[in-house]
């Protein structure tokens, strides 16, 4: 902007910015204070807004009464594995897109799109009918396949994207070396690609460590539970315990908390790319 | 994969082309079509079907009665309210918020970055934990919210928030608008910086005042933008039963059940897929309508390029 701003506008400007972290960051600090509080403390008044006996004992306390490392455990190899699946076979399918003219890409384009518009809880009866016959129902196998394909046309329109931004005289190069279509693509184009790659790992990862209604739907046993239908259970296991309860939350949004951290600047990337190239 | 052979390729490029390009479609379209379309085509036809989970073997067509019954149902009809009421009062929320944030961080300032970060995270949770968080928030006893409130002085006793039918719909939707923003904030932000400094530079000759220049320039610019967010997110908004499920779960009475709660509800406890999927349709022709009407709108505009 051109004009200099005035020093009450910029102080006014420093309030709105402040008032607005402090109400983002509350309701966080708030679990994580909740967390560390032991039981009877959570439960009486006046409300402490500062944990004045800090004690871990809601950790064990999940550790001790559920299988809640068994839940960690399922849900990072649900995630991860959904995750790579994902990143191959969009890698293939968006770079196609981007890179070759051929009859009927702009209606591949809309078929991936158009999953992205319609109710997707439509099909999740007859989902769950189709898995059980294909005897992958509680299973992680079967939540790994389900999650990938979700993720798949999102993937895809951001990848592409991404694609287009990498000049192809890159790969028309490798290839008049002697590459093929296929070695051109992994060893010339994927490692300019890795902030795109990166942004459609995390993207799918985080779904997928998030998803709960299906993963509720398909599984059963309690060793092959993920974090979100665990606590799903916990609601009712639980009920009024907000000790465990916030503990179980502090955890499970850990792995999230890191990837932001580290990876914000392409996940904000990646999200503006997918949205703008639908 | 195996029809991706490497070696296939020669100087002349015409038939591996072909390979390569069905090859590298193949998976995802063959899986997306199996497990996304096969599955909503399916749940479309289920909805003229007796189809529920305690009786598959008595499955067969019964034209409208899962519509007929679904409409019968008073649960639905506050639903169907409550729907519009949820998407509406939170999109503008969400926008407005959004769009104020997106404005403050447009000029560099030290430490953006990491504020980023910290105000942008709740759009990586799950609308699942956000629900959590709120309604321990929210507590009707021993909740945050209702001890800030009596501390400043607004209210004297503590508000049942969630269990009070006047109240949960509002909750619901402050915890919405709170999970939201951050979205809105990203992509605005996005497409402000997008915008180039010329613009203004030029408008700045003719005297045009701030505001102005955020109505007459920055707006219009950043339009295809508006418009294609605030489309997905209704849809989004719509289709998103996660939060209010784990708030209120529809509850008290029924009072706070949008569409999408209302229809995880019937698949998850009454096990009735044939109604389920009769909400899920209804739905989809809500959003189609919307669609249709809101491109034709914003394509009399001359705004949309979508």
């Amino acid at each position: 902007m051109v004009g200099k701003k005035s020093l009450p506008e910029k102080i006014a400007r420093i309030f709105v910015l402040a008032v607005y972290l402090i109400v983002v960051v509350f309701p966080l600090y708030w679990m994580l204070a909740t967390s560390l509080k032991p039981q009877k403390d959570i439960f009486s008044l006046p409300i402490r807004y500062w944990p004045k006996n800090i004690t871990f004992q809601n950790y064990e306390n999940i550790f001790k009464i559920t299988k809640f490392h068994v839940y960690i455990l399922n849900s990072l190899i649900v995630s991860l594995a959904a995750a790579a699946v994902v990143l191959i076979i969009s890698t293939l399918s968006s770079y196609v897109l981007a890179r070759y003219k051929f009859r009927g890409s702009g209606q591949v384009m809309f078929f991936f799109f158009l999953t992205q518009v319609l109710p997707a809880f439509i099909g999740f009866a007859p989902l769950y009918l189709l898995m059980s016959r294909m005897h992958l129902v509680n299973s992680l196998p079967g939540l790994v396949l389900i999650y990938s394909v979700m993720a798949i046309p999102f993937s895809t329109i951001m990848l592409k994207g991404f694609f287009q931004r990498v000049p192809s005289s890159l790969e028309e190069a490798a290839q008049i070396d002697g590459c093929s279509r296929l070695s051109a693509l992994i060893r010339v184009i994927l490692p300019v690609m890795l902030p795109g790659l990166a942004a459609t790992f995390i993207f799918s990862f985080v779904q997928n460590w998030n998803e709960l209604f299906f993963a509720v739907m398909v599984i059963d046993s309690e060793h092959l539970k993920t974090i979100p239908v665990a606590m799903n259970s916990f609601i009712t296991k639980f009920d009024v315990d907000w000790g465990s309860m916030s503990a179980a939350t502090v955890l499970s949004v850990i792995p999230t908390v890191i990837l932001f951290a580290l990876c914000q600047k392409f996940i904000v990337q990646g999200l503006t790319q997918g949205a703008e190239k639908g | 994969m195996s029809d991706l052979n490497p070696t296939r390729s020669s100087p002349r490029k015409p038939r591996s082309a072909i390979w390569f390009i069905a090859g590298s479609l193949a998976p995802a379209i063959v899986l997306v079509l199996a497990l996304t379309y096969y599955p909503l085509l399916r749940g479309v036809v289920m909805a003229f079907q007796n189809y529920t989970l305690f009786d598959l073997t008595n499955v067969h067509f019964i034209g409208f009665d899962n519509f007929k019954a679904v409409f019968d149902n008073d649960m639905f009809l506050i639903a169907l309210k409550n729907s519009f009421y949820w998407v509406v009062v939170s999109l503008i929320l969400q926008f407005v918020f959004g769009f104020g944030i997106a404005l403050l961080l447009r000029k560099p300032f030290f430490g953006r970055g990491v504020y980023q970060g910290m105000v942008f995270f709740p759009w990586a949770m799950s609308g699942f934990l956000i629900g959590l968080i709120w309604r321990w928030l929210f507590n009707g006893q021993i909740g945050v919210i209702n001890d800030l409130l009596i501390k400043i002085g607004i209210i004297d006793t503590p508000i049942a928030f969630l269990s009070n039918p006047s109240w949960g719909m509002t909750s619901v939707i402050v915890a919405n608008v709170w999970y939201g923003v951050a979205f809105f904030a990203i992509m605005l932000l996005a497409a402000l910086q997008s915008v180039p400094e010329e613009i203004y530079e030029a408008a700045e000759v003719d005297g045009a005042r701030r505001f102005q220049r955020l109505v007459k320039i920055t707006i219009p610019y950043i339009m295809p933008t508006i418009l294609t967010t605030v489309a997905l997110r209704v849809i989004w908004i719509m289709n998103f039963p996660d939060l209010i499920y784990a708030m209120t779960n529809g509850g008290p009475a029924g009072s706070t059940h949008i569409l999408s709660t209302f229809m995880m509800d019937k698949i998850l406890f009454g096990g009735d897929y044939g109604q389920a999927a009769a909400v899920g349709l209804i739905m989809m022709v809500i959003l189609v309508l919307f669609m249709i009407f809101y491109f034709a709108a914003s394509k009399l505009e001359k705004a949309g390029d979508f």
